[in-house]
């Protein structure tokens, strides 16, 4: 018996825990240097995030929707992953795990799992951390170890100050390049990030739409809000959750739009947003809320921003 | 190198026959010619029960405008015309001629001999590859001669060549470029001048430089007017509009023809024919096939009679294998799965690929993940994600405002989601209906104005 289905015959062989694996490995570099900066407290909690996330999505789709497991797309796992590269390196277990539940119960399956949700899971666990418990998810140690250690001001908050006349000490571009900076606990290299970022552009995961319009936009607002001083505006880019930001979490299929065009929207209105709450907000850091606030205009983007037409000329 | 601007994605090319040379396919006791071998309207056989036929004889005549020509590929007698499965099963009229030797009419030209002088003229060249049946032969089957004749409005600049065999596993074109690259130079001036035009492009991806570097010499000896362009490898670039966009960077518009980029575009298996049509009187009786698969034997290139059994051919390339899931009429980004291979040769068959039964399946789908990967591979600037969903749903209002009627059909979106979705599928279920409303309300625009204007006759 011949199978008469319709063309296209052939398939790519692309799936989506390929995709998800390629995320995966390209935040393996900055999964390293946090290892090596922060000691056993980045494993502890990423390896902890992940098992959470696992655990809060087999739980609800077993329980809850009585549906089959959906971990073979990896998803939770990179949900997982970004949750615990967006908190600092010695957070408390149990504050981790509601960061889960949030992220994979509220963030993810509530909206009908992935492809449904609205908003990016990770994001969301950890901007209801962050609110819920803002003393824990803002002091961040400054050297290895989980328990006990030294925490200090973050370069972020530096650069605020510096904006706001006062006279600091701005932190070398170098250290934020290469992450011998404070911070949350997968953000702090830059180069990590950027390393797995281009193996991400060259595997074809993510193009470069995004990415590249959310820092061209933040260096540009960065360099008019803060003074006008290129060498600030570059830090901006290196430094807090930019890069994760702009390269892992604004690029997140399901939450933001779907063509070059309405990508670079996306992109240029995340940079300015994020910019524009670092130097006025009350946070130091505004990335998460500025991808948060353009992951819900993504449904209006998908309808009113069209794709570049072949064989339709401009009137 | 040049390529098409938007989307496009790279399917393995799996050009496993492209060193086979070209074959002669043995000719079987019996053949069943069908009457359906061209886009539009099927011929009508005008032969009974009976008749002896040579080869080349007329056998059907056009069933309209857009219709054409069919003659006999072998010399014998009509045994009857009765019903036969095309290549997805339907069933369509065929002549079926009992083979007694292999006698042609005494019109064609049978040497070796290449002839270069034209001699026909314009009207001359388009009346002669009417009656020798010729149709685009990359797939479309779309009738020469009309083709040829474009609307009073159109200001033809150039003839562009199809040489680029972008479908994998294909390489009919690629060989036939191989054995007769004189030959379709000189039909590709027989193009010219019955477009009278001077200047014509041969358009041929970069994975085929041997037949880049044949023609590019044969091009330089008297044919000066004739560029080989060597493409990126990128699919759909076979598909006219993409050729035309790579070659000479314009677009064709929307819902318009593609002469209204002054580009006349026809395949060179095409100009291969208008060549022996014109110049040897030969009718369009045989072609170029690719029989091939990794799982067949011998993948091969054969020079096979029109109405020839497809099962006769794969069982020259060595037989069905034992784990065949799928056998296609065409390449695998486009080609029609066949129900079994009770069909014949025609016309449009550029290739019949047999795949294996692991091959065959298609993976389950899941949810869509919104990767937009379908939009970035779409050529047309669509985004199919939206279109197969507005489709299964109905809703063909957003469907059209989404421009459902420019998707070309190519399978670029369903080749690249990572979701398995069946995206394609759904499109092809909701383009025909907007299709229909579109030309519903044209017609009634067009009664509309009628009215108006036979009120405001009356009137006056």
């Amino acid at each position: 018996m011949l199978n008469v289905s319709l063309s296209p015959h052939v398939h790519s062989g692309n799936s989506t825990q390929k995709c998800m694996l390629q995320v995966i490995i390209a935040l393996l570099p900055a999964l390293a240097w946090s290892f090596y900066q922060f000691g056993t407290g980045a494993l502890i909690v990423t390896l902890s995030s992940v098992a959470f996330c696992v655990l809060f999505e087999i739980l609800i789709t077993r329980f809850l929707l009585h549906t089959p497991t959906t971990l073979g797309d990896l998803s939770a796992v990179v949900t997982g992953i970004l949750l615990a590269f967006n908190v600092p390196s010695n957070l408390p277990l149990w504050i981790i795990a509601i960061g889960a539940l949030v992220a994979i119960g509220v963030g993810k399956m509530a909206f009908g799992g992935l492809g449904a949700n609205i908003f990016n899971p990770a994001l969301v666990g950890r901007v209801f951390l962050l609110i819920a418990y803002p003393v824990q998810m803002t002091t961040w140690p400054t050297q290895a170890g989980y328990a006990d250690v030294e925490t200090g001001a973050t370069p972020l908050a530096l650069l605020k100050q510096y904006a706001n006349g006062a006279d600091v000490q701005l932190p070398e571009v170098m250290d934020c390049l290469v992450g011998s900076t404070g911070g949350s606990l997968g953000e702090v290299s830059a180069i990590a990030l950027l390393l797995g970022g281009v193996y991400l552009l060259v595997r074809k995961t993510i193009t470069w739409h995004i990415p590249v319009s959310v820092l061209v936009s933040a260096f540009v607002f960065g360099w008019l809000f803060f003074g006008f001083n290129c060498t600030v505006a570059v830090e901006e880019l290196l430094c807090g959750g930019m890069m994760l930001g702009a390269i892992y979490m604004a690029t997140d299929y399901v939450s933001s739009p779907m063509n070059p065009r309405s990508q670079l929207i996306y992109g240029l209105c995340i940079g300015f947003l994020a910019i524009l709450i670092r130097r006025f907000g009350a946070y130091p850091e505004g990335m998460s809320f500025a991808i948060l606030i353009m992951n819900a205009f993504t449904p209006l983007l998908n309808k009113y921003v069209k794709p570049q037409r072949f064989g339709v000329v401009k009137k | 190198m040049k390529t098409f601007k938007l989307g496009g994605v790279h399917p393995a090319a799996n050009k496993l026959s492209d060193k086979a040379p070209i074959e002669v396919a043995a000719v079987p006791a019996m053949v069943a010619i069908p009457m359906a071998q061209n886009l539009g309207a099927p011929s009508k056989a005008i032969v009974a029960k009976g008749d002896k036929v040579k080869v080349g004889t007329v056998i059907g005549e056009p069933g309209g405008f857009l219709s054409s020509f069919v003659h006999s590929s072998v010399s014998g007698t009509v045994d009857k015309v009765d019903l036969v499965e095309d290549a997805t099963g339907k069933k369509v009229p065929a002549v079926f001629i009992k083979v007694e030797g292999d006698e042609w009419e005494e019109s064609i030209d049978r040497s070796k001999d290449i002839v270069r002088e034209i001699k026909l003229e314009k009207q001359a060249i388009i009346d002669r590859v009417k009656a020798c049946g010729i149709v685009g032969m990359g797939g479309a089957t779309f009738p020469t001669q009309v083709k040829l004749t474009p609307p009073p409005t159109a200001k033809p600049e150039c003839v562009i060549i199809n040489a680029v065999e972008c479908e994998p596993y294909l390489t009919s074109d690629h060989s036939l470029m191989l054995a007769h690259a004189e030959e379709i130079c000189i039909g590709v001036q027989i193009l010219e001048k019955a477009m009278g035009v001077s200047k014509a492009y041969i358009g041929i991806e970069a994975n085929k430089p041997d037949a880049i570097k044949l023609m590019t010499e044969t091009a330089k000896n008297g044919f000066p007017e004739i560029e080989i362009v060597p493409l990126k490898l990128k699919y759909p670039q076979g598909g006219e509009k993409q050729l035309i966009n790579a070659v000479i960077g314009k677009e064709v518009p929307s819902g318009g023809l593609p002469i209204a980029t002054g580009a006349l575009v026809q395949n060179v298996g095409t100009a291969f024919a208008v060549y022996e049509a014109v110049q040897k009187n030969k009718p369009l009786i045989e072609r170029i096939v690719t029989v091939t698969g990794k799982s067949v034997k011998k993948p091969s290139n054969f020079l096979a009679r029109l109405g020839v059994p497809v099962a006769d051919l794969i069982a020259a390339a060595g037989g069905v294998p034992e784990d065949t899931g799928k056998i296609i009429s065409g390449g695998p980004m486009m080609g029609k799965a066949m129900p079994d291979t009770n069909s014949y040769m025609v016309k449009g068959c550029s290739g019949i690929l047999v795949m294996k039964n692991e091959e065959a399946r298609r993976k389950e789908a899941s949810p869509c993940i919104r990767c937009a990967k379908c939009v970035h591979a779409c050529p047309m600037g669509l985004q199919p994600n939206f279109l197969s969903k507005y489709s299964e749903l109905g809703m063909l209002d957003e469907a059209e405002a989404e421009r459902i009627y420019d998707c070309i059909e190519c399978g670029s979106c369903q080749f690249s989601c990572p979701a398995n979705r069946p995206l394609l599928d759904w499109i092809r279920q909701g383009k025909p209906k907007v299709m229909g409303i579109l030309r519903a309300r044209a017609a009634a625009a067009a009664e509309a104005k009628k009215a108006a204007e036979a009120a405001a006759a009356e009137k006056k």
